[in-house]
């Protein structure tokens, strides 16, 4: 017998009582949601800056190898989307455009459309979103209603930079992926 | 060994036991901070247990429905029945690859399976790539936390062992340089994989789609650059939609480390083109666990670690102590069901205060079932609750180091326990009748001075 069947037989020979699904509750969200979500960003690492801010560095050269494929930064863009992503081992910046954000948690979705490669908000050493501040929900349960049933093969929320506590518990930023988030309200 | 002469153990080093435990309860404290700031919290928790509840009684027809959903989205599904079954399938997928080196994060049930050795015996090298697992692969150690898995270490013992696998300067103890350190180091490592294995921290029936929650976001660097992904993911984990993923999420972080949510949560539904997504559904006891009515619940866990944090004994007592890869009280109903006569002692290990029941996202009655395993185990053993009890504590007597503890706990506990709990006739672990006079503090002294 295969393990397959094997497994499913085990289960359904317990022949355990199905139990209903509850549904969930619409709960209040926070009056303010710009507010909020800078706030949690802030609280999870971000930061916020504005274009001006972001295009001042780049001239500076704070960013040599900047990649972006939105038309507003197309122009500091020097970087071409690399068919194999171990070529963007050396990015230095990646722009991108996320989908909403969510007050509660600092939460931003993206799908494969916003990213080019999946690997693009990882792998770059630091990391910009640009996000309408009208697309704001209120919580988790809003956020999934948004998503709705996407069939996008790669969903993700970011909420700040890479970080860890793992020694000592003492926060540090930018363990693997990106060392900065930095948030850009349009 | 059993879990108080471990224990006792831990408890030599006296700085960093209580540096173990002050630090614990201040991930606790967060926690309790954050879930203070979301009104419906009792209710996600109530919604979030229904959920699982749900999912536990039609836990077939949910494999079913993901397993059809994922591969028609182009992911390979494969059944494991046990460790041995999971850990050559994944071998298989290597060889097939002709893998040499992967690069791991974050997975509780690889630990459980004890795939690290069976690939590692194959000529193959794994990298554990989330930053407190690297370290303590580096020490040859298990994670000792199920999400702080470095926690019984401290700075200098990171220090000197990067000092000597990664050559970073003696004696720097600086957390932001040591981590940049692995930076640089896993960097490479992730650069060079073919493949990449993951845990999953939520399967969708719905969508067939899987979730992965992490900070660091050393899963994500290490699957979008490797050929293959291998996610390993206990049959347990299924939730039955997408939008219960908004319950879950809101109280894992928090319920973790008091976080609204982690940095990174990746939602896997198809490989991209040319690559290629295995996910491998793993029975390993949990089938047999789903069989026991009065530990069925258990298997709600999402692995967020609120009931170490929080546990008198996991703080005092180090999750070596436990000898089980999920320790503390958790740990403590799972690990008996998976060898009842090696993990004997772990259902005493709890003073039954209740605490883990009381944090706990998914509302497992945790210490009703510690006390249940300790009933089966009375039986298992042919004798009643208070011999086996008198039993292990003579056990413990016996061994001058191991008394010290399980005095040293008592104190501990008496400290953060109410009353009603310290004389819980369940308790009598925890009963000071039956236990000597303690060496600094007895109990009389404590509870004349405190309550008299
Ligand atoms: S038993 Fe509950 S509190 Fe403990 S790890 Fe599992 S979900 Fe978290």
């Amino acid at each position: 017998m295969s393990s397959r069947s094997e497994i499913l037989g085990k289960i359904k020979s317990l022949k355990l009582e199905e139990k209903p699904l509850p549904e969930t509750p619409v709960f209040a969200v926070s009056p303010n949601l710009e507010e909020s979500f800078i706030y949690s960003i802030l609280s999870n690492k971000g930061e916020v800056w504005t274009i001006q801010e972001l295009e001042g560095k780049i001239h500076s050269g704070t960013f040599p190898k900047v990649f972006s494929a939105l038309p507003e930064f197309k122009s500091f863009s020097n970087q071409e989307l690399p068919a194999d992503p171990h070529d963007f081992a050396d990015l230095d910046l990646a722009i991108i455009r996320g989908q909403f954000g969510v007050a509660e948690n600092g939460a931003i979705w993206l799908e494969d459309v916003d990213l080019g490669l999946r690997a693009v908000p990882f792998i770059a050493e630091h990391l910009a979103i640009l996000l309408d501040r009208k697309q704001l929900v209120g919580n988790m349960h809003q956020a999934y209603q948004k998503v709705g049933m996407t069939e996008s093969g790669f969903g993700l929320f970011i909420a700040g930079p890479s970080k860890t506590a793992d020694i000592e518990q003492s926060l540090v930023i930018g363990a693997h992926g990106a060392k900065s988030l930095l948030l850009i309200l349009t | 060994m059993s879990h108080p002469v471990q224990a006792a153990e831990f408890l030599q080093d006296a700085a960093k036991s209580k540096w173990h435990d002050e630090t614990l309860w201040f991930v606790r404290d967060k926690r309790d901070k954050i879930s203070h700031t979301i009104p419906e919290w009792e209710q996600l928790r109530e919604l979030a247990s229904k959920i699982k509840d749900n999912v536990l009684g039609n836990l077939d027809t949910y494999l079913e429905d993901f397993e059809r959903n994922a591969s028609k989205n182009g992911i390979k599904v494969h059944w494991a029945k046990d460790a041995e079954e999971h850990n050559s399938i994944v071998l298989s997928i290597l060889q097939e690859k002709n893998c040499k080196a992967i690069v791991k994060s974050k997975s509780i049930l690889t630990e459980e399976c004890h795939l690290n050795p069976y690939l590692e015996k194959s000529g193959i090298e794994v990298v554990d790539t989330d930053l407190g697992e690297r370290i303590v692969q580096f020490l040859n150690q298990p994670p000792s936390h199920i999400v702080l898995p470095a926690i019984h270490l401290k700075k200098g013992d990171i220090s000197k062992i990067f000092h000597e696998k990664l050559h970073t300067e003696e004696g720097n103890e600086d957390p932001t340089y040591l981590t940049q350190a692995a930076r640089i180091h896993l960097r490479e490592k992730f650069l060079g994989a073919k493949v990449a294995i993951t845990g999953v921290n939520f399967g969708i029936a719905e969508t067939g789609e899987f979730v992965v929650c992490t900070n660091e976001g050393n899963a994500d660097m290490g699957v979008h650059l490797a050929d293959v992904h291998i996610a390993c993911m206990g049959i347990e984990k299924i939730i039955p939609k997408r939008e219960h993923l908004s319950v879950f999420l809101r109280l894992l972080a928090r319920s973790a480390t008091g976080q609204s949510i982690t940095n990174y949560t990746s939602h896997f539904r198809s490989p991209s083109a040319g690559r290629e997504t295995h996910i491998i559904l793993v029975d390993n006891g949990r089938t047999a666990q789903l069989g026991r009515e009065t530990f069925r619940n258990s298997l709600k866990c999402i692995r967020c670690g609120a009931c170490m944090n929080t546990c008198p004994i996991y703080r005092r007592s180090g999750g070596f102590s436990y000898e089980s890869t999920v320790p503390g009280p958790i740990g403590s109903i799972l690990s008996p069901g998976l060898d009842l006569k090696k993990y004997s002692t772990l259902p005493f290990a709890s003073t039954l205060c209740g605490s883990c029941t009381d944090v706990c996202p998914v509302k497992i009655n945790i210490h009703e079932q510690l006390y249940a395993w300790r009933q089966e185990i009375t039986k298992a053993q042919g004798t009643s609750g208070k011999s086996l009890s008198m039993k292990l504590g003579n056990g413990i007597f016996k061994s001058p180091l191991a008394y010290k503890i399980s005095g040293t706990l008592m104190r501990a506990a008496l400290k953060t326990l109410p009353d009603s709990l310290i004389y819980n006739p369940l308790n009598s672990y925890g009963k000071s009748r039956d236990l000597p006079e303690l060496p600094k503090e007895s109990f009389k002294d404590w509870y004349k001075i405190n309550r008299g």
